[in-house]
């Protein structure tokens, strides 16, 4: 038979192994949380540097009416319509020549194009990302939910102002929205 | 003391294995769960294997022959699932099951019955995922990275899989816990960490990335669970998400995940090489710090794999040198596994061909990731068989050859039988070339942009598709033959001595072959000269 010196080794060793295991567990646990911390670093990340294209918020001196009218910006516009949302949806001009600190208008065409009454939700990305910062729009149909009746047909403006700021090499910035039927998101 | 232990263990009830088959759904012995583990394995290998026959057969011609676009798409993302989950983790964890313990001089893991709940989860995780191809709309079939929004789009496959990777997932975390505390705490006297074999070694990284990176891979699986049946969205545009996070969250886990898969592969060679150059190992020590910066590196590079996504060109600077760095610590291994043979005595027994094999092979994988790593050429390759060439010579050149040498190196100390040594090389030349034939063509395939993942390929790639899918046949059919092998030598052949092999050192080898049910009841004592040789 075993004498007790060893089986109470054994124990003491058992109890040893389930606590290490215990702190192993608790890492796992933590990392599993990593996981979901993710979700809200990746937001701070993308706004701090534009990534996945996001506007930017307003910068102080982009709206104090100084205009530079050395640089001239082309801004492409593009609009596209989720497959499950039955739209019509382009901009009315392809493209604009603007100048940095200069507020501009432009607007997209919408249209209902099925029997019922549907919400849509618009999605803003600007190309190239680092570009994202320095646009800022001060008036946007992406900012709600919109409401068509069946069949009904708009005009939606967009205002915006390209901050004086721009990074020197950027020529051409590209906004892009896409319209998602808002009552759907799986 | 010492003669009260062996009364004991003269009294024990358990002196051998419980008669019949539910010995094996019970079994909390290290040695029999080692053993399932490796024939999960191996089943697995040839399901995952049947599967990239199948690929390779459609992809023999160009036109659709075979297999429509969605079955085939449903054959390459389980493939990768079950290759990755099924067989080549698994077969790196019954190694761990029956070595560790014989390693460190400890008579069992340290948590038995978690040890025998592991294994006992893969069964039901792989009939889950293995069960969709019976599912109305199929396997999945987004690609085993799981890329939303696109494997949000299956059917009730996403279920399965996501629940599915959750049981494996489990299972291997629990697996990795019980390595770990059973190094940490049941090594031998004298066994210090610094005396511990390369295997032991590797695998304790291994099952630290496991614990660290496994569980991110469960929370972003959950994440697709919740956005396809819970109305959240994590990844979902309209409802405010991003799907290019998917990407960063899943490779956070992914490219860990890629280093679990090799690390105890670079911990096998690491014994077998010393044996059959009857030599040291040379560099034991750096060894050991190239295995942990490579597990450290492999935390911040996750992004090398989506350099196309439209990352600023700082992170895709930091990415790139990040990822070349990992190639220093590699290197110091290479280094190290040349220099331990560099003037040995040499021999060239099967294990030892499949360990060259080794280092030669997974270097050239090694090389084309570098390439990769390049991000503006990356541009180019990403998405081609350019990337399919390497990461087949990284995982089936690299862990599968370890895993298979390591299998003839230990399978005379498991079964106590030699194995049929002239059978043994012809499995290791016809596999070695033909495994050359079926992937090295596919990096010209890459560079001239045959992408990956499609079922039809335009007519300019197939005289090297014909070439790389004769290669596939005859390398899946030779491994019919390691299955023989196996078989015939756990059934007879001759008996080998304890040593089994003349240079080989570490505790496992002072035991009997086959080693008794239980072994180090007693702990051994152990000395630098067994240790190091």
């Amino acid at each position: 038979m075993m004498t007790a010196a060893p089986r109470s080794d054994r124990t003491t060793a058992a109890r040893a192994n389930r606590r290490t295991a215990g702190r192993l567990a608790v890492v796992v646990l933590a990392m599993f949380g990593f996981g979901y911390a993710l979700v809200p670093l990746y937001d701070v990340l993308c706004e701090i540097t534009g990534l996945g294209g996001r506007t930017g918020v307003v910068a102080a001196n982009a709206l104090d009416g100084e205009v530079d009218t050395s640089r001239t910006i082309k801004v492409q516009f593009l609009g596209t319509v989720s497959s499950r949302l039955p739209w019509e949806f382009h901009p009315t001009v392809a493209s604009m020549e603007v100048h940095p600190g200069q507020v501009y208008e432009t607007t997209y065409f919408a249209k209902n194009l099925s029997p019922a009454a549907t919400i849509g939700q618009a999605r803003p990305s600007v190309a190239p990302s680092i570009a994202s910062l320095h646009f800022n729009k001060t008036e946007c149909f992406c900012f709600v939910e919109q409401e068509f009746a069946p069949g009904e047909a708009r005009d939606m403006p967009v205002r915006f102002v390209l901050s004086r700021d721009l990074p020197a090499e950027i020529s051409t910035v590209t906004l892009s929205y896409t319209f998602f039927n808002s009552r759907q998101t799986g | 003391m010492s003669t009260s232990y062996a009364a004991h263990a003269d009294d024990h009830h358990h002196h051998g294995p419980d008669p019949g088959l539910l010995r094996w759904v019970f079994t909390t012995n290290h040695k029999d769960i080692g053993t399932l583990y490796l024939w999960f394995a191996l089943i697995m290998f040839f399901v995952g294997g049947f599967l990239a026959m199948g690929i390779r057969a459609e992809l023999f011609k160009p036109g659709l022959q075979l297999l429509d676009p969605h079955l085939f798409n449903q054959f390459t993302t389980m493939h990768a699932l079950i290759m990755i989950f099924g067989a080549i983790m698994p077969a790196f964890v019954g190694f761990a099951n029956w070595l560790v313990p014989m390693m460190v001089g400890a008579p069992d893991m340290a948590l038995p019955r978690l040890n025998n709940w592991s294994f006992w989860l893969l069964p039901f995780a792989f009939t889950l995922l293995i069960g969709t191809f019976f599912l109305p709309g199929g396997a999945p079939a987004a690609g085993w990275t799981m890329y939303p929004p696109l494997v949000l789009q299956g059917g009730a496959n996403v279920a399965f899989m996501i629940f599915a990777v959750h049981i494996m997932g489990i299972s291997s975390i629990m697996g990795a816990i019980n390595i770990i505390v059973t190094i940490l705490n049941m090594r031998a006297p004298g066994m210090t960490l610094l005396r511990m074999p390369l295997f032991v070694w590797t695998w304790l990284i291994t099952a630290f990335l496991l614990i660290a990176a496994m569980p991110v891979l469960a929370g972003a699986v959950t994440m697709l669970l919740t956005d396809k049946f819970f109305g959240t969205s994590f990844f979902n545009a309209a409802g405010g998400g991003d799907p290019v996070m998917f990407q960063h969250v899943f490779w956070f886990f992914g490219h860990p995940e890629v280093y679990i898969l090799i690390l105890p592969a670079f911990g096998i060679i690491s014994q077998i090489i010393p044996t059959f150059a009857r030599k040291p190992l040379f560099g034991y020590e750096s060894m050991v710090y190239a295995t942990a910066s490579i597990a450290f590196i492999s935390f911040i590079v996750w992004a090398h794999h989506m350099f196309t996504v439209g990352m600023p060109l700082s992170g895709e600077l930091f990415f790139m040198y990040t990822t070349m760095l990992i190639a220093v610590p590699t290197g110091v291994k290479v280094f190290n596994w040349i220099a331990t043979m560099w003037r040995g005595s040499m021999t060239f027994e099967t294990p030892m061909l499949w360990a060259i094999a080794f280092v030669v092979l997974f270097t050239i994988g090694g090389f084309s990731g570098l390439m990769l790593a390049i991000t503006p050429v990356d541009f180019q390759y990403h998405d081609t068989y350019f990337v399919v060439a390497h990461f087949h010579y990284v995982l089936v050149t690299g862990a599968i050859f370890a895993i298979i040498g390591g299998v003839y190196y230990w399978l005379p100390k498991w079964t106590g039988h030699m194995y049929d040594e002239t059978l043994g090389k012809w499995h290791f030349w016809i596999s070695t070339i033909s495994v050359n034939v079926l992937f090295f063509p596919q990096h010209f395939l890459g560079l001239a942009g045959m992408p990956r993942r499609i079922p039809d390929y335009a007519v300019q790639f197939t005289d090297w598709n014909m070439v790389s899918s004769i290669g596939g046949f005859v390398f899946g059919l030779s491994q019919l033959m390691f299955l023989y092998i196996v078989v015939q030598t756990i059934r007879g052949g001759e008996k080998v001595t304890e040593r089994v092999w003349e240079g080989a050192h570490g505790l496992e080898w002072t035991l009997a072959s086959p080693p008794p049910y239980h072994t180090f009841e007693e702990p051994p004592h152990v000395t630098e000269a067994e240790a190091h040789g």
